[in-house]
């Protein structure tokens, strides 16, 4: 059995271009109005809490100011983005990579495990195992639950053509301009993410390996539908499971 | 360590993947697939909130405290600048192309129409935005008015400002163009329309960037398509700038 389902495969390459295309064009936008606000309105830079640094050409795409074509880019991108947001939450809940790899219980929160899960992640530890342990389930729980569909929320909200669809949102969300500061925000705390994500997997080439192949998921794991391959962390998937 | 020349490889292949960018975004086919994904936002956004879902309206204690002015702030014609100071009495607006019954109107004749207030968020593409309360007649009451014929499928704003050397236009399709909110405004707040804000006659399309709200009108004309109209991309930014013709996203 494979350790990456090859749903979690293609969306991870699909996602992680329209990821890199997203951040790029949108710091290109930024560079358009580089103030943020909170509440409905803002224009006047003297009412902003951020006022943004101009992000340079090497980091933008394309890589000059362009608002028009930064503009082409991100309406692109966030197709398959947003579809793909959609789709790896229906095949994560449907193959069971949710219930396994990223729900948390009460233990994951605990100090304890997170001391685990690093001493897990030592570079003297054991080789690429399968099972998140405390730490990987909040980061990516936190990924996948809040900050990726954060994106696509505020991405909405921020569109006066969807508003009609859904003014609640934007009112949820404290008004448009507070939409727009979280999108900038979460757009941040994924790029945080991303470098932690990248540091980590070319600490280990066979990481990056397996997210093309698939991998294999060590031998128990075939004989039984749920696996628990792993002593290692507090993982057992059955009575995680409600 | 193996490590150091693989991560300039990741470096070169962003770097590279970056410079691609711009080529495919300037290519024939980048062009097809960008207006195909602006189109898909367009179609998604009416069926997710009808074709004639309202924004939302503020109360009056939500407005923004002034109204910035943006793009052109004014024009230098001496006709301009001559109704400007006396309030528009030689101002027309013009109701023509595929209609049955071509219509000149004064500020007094739109000022006699039924009116509509509304209190609107202005949503700028450079992402700013602005609250204000407009008063105008409906683009619907005029377009009836004049009696737009089966064949029109767009709705052309003309204008009275120019920037770069070339004339300010706009343009939307018919499900915009009879949306309630589509209105002709000729007061910001209770008062006549700021020169900066478009005096004495600008469009309020609340479904869209500002930019496809265009000031200082002179005339409205429904065509069937957008040939030997400006560069036929629908709109001033649209043909210098190649934005976006669909401004909801």
């Amino acid at each position: 059995m494979a350790k990456h389902a090859l749903s979690t495969r293609l969306w991870h390459w699909v996602n992680a271009a329209a990821i890199i295309v997203l951040f790029m064009s949108g710091l290109n936008i930024s560079n358009a109005h580089r103030y943020l606000y909170w509440g409905d309105y803002g224009f006047d830079p003297k009412d902003a809490w951020l006022s943004v640094i101009r992000f340079p050409g090497w980091a933008t795409i394309p890589q000059h100011y362009n608002l028009a074509m930064a503009r082409d880019w991100h309406i692109l991108a966030a197709w398959p983005f947003g579809v793909g947001l959609l789709f790896i939450w229906i095949a994560m809940l449907a193959n069971g990579h949710f219930r396994r790899d990223l729900a948390t219980r009460p233990s994951d929160w605990t100090p304890a495990a997170v001391i685990a899960s690093v001493k897990a992640h030592s570079p003297s530890g054991e080789p690429a195992h399968h099972g998140y342990n405390a730490v990987q389930k909040i980061l990516y729980g936190g990924v996948f639950g809040v900050l990726l569909p954060m994106m696509v929320l505020t991405g909405l909200s921020i569109s006066p053509g969807f508003e009609p669809a859904a003014p609640w949102l934007i009112d949820m969300l404290g008004g448009r301009q507070s939409a727009r500061s979280l999108h900038f925000l979460a757009a941040w705390g994924i790029f945080g993410f991303f470098v932690i994500h990248i540091g980590l997997a070319l600490t280990d080439w066979r990481l990056i390996l397996e997210m093309f192949t698939g991998g294999r998921r060590e031998a128990a794991a075939s004989v039984a539908p749920t696996p628990t391959p792993e002593p290692a962390p507090p993982v057992e998937g059955a009575i995680d499971h409600g | 360590m193996v490590e150091i020349p693989r991560r300039s490889l990741l470096a070169g292949m962003a770097a590279l993947g970056a410079g691609a960018c711009a080529k495919i975004g300037e290519s024939e086919a980048g062009r097809s697939a960008v207006a195909t994904a602006d189109g898909w936002h367009r179609a998604a956004h009416r069926a997710l909130a009808g074709k004639q879902g309202l924004v939302k309206e503020y109360a009056p204690s939500e407005r923004s405290p002034t109204f910035k002015g943006n793009g052109s702030l004014t024009v230098e014609t001496p006709f301009y600048q001559d109704q400007l100071a006396r309030g528009f009495p030689d101002w027309r607006l013009t109701v023509g192309g595929l209609v049955e019954q071509p219509l000149s109107l004064t500020m007094a004749d739109i000022r006699a129409l039924p009116q509509r207030t509304q209190i609107t968020r202005h949503d700028c593409v450079e992402g700013w935005s602005a609250i204000g309360e407009w008063t105008g007649p409906q683009l619907s009451a005029l377009l009836d008015a004049a009696k737009v014929r089966e064949e029109a499928k767009f709705i052309v704003f003309r204008c009275a400002d120019t920037l770069y050397g070339r004339s300010y236009y706009e343009s939307v399709d018919m499900v915009d163009a009879y949306h309630p909110q589509s209105i002709v405004a000729h007061s910001l707040n209770g008062e006549p329309l700021p020169e900066k804000n478009g005096a004495p006659l600008r469009m309020r399309l609340e479904r869209h960037l500002g930019y496809k709200h265009p000031k200082y009108l002179t005339g409205i004309e429904a065509v069937a398509s957008f040939a030997g109209i400006g560069d036929g991309k629908g709109g001033f930014w649209e043909d210098l700038a190649g934005y976006q013709w669909y401004g909801g996203i």
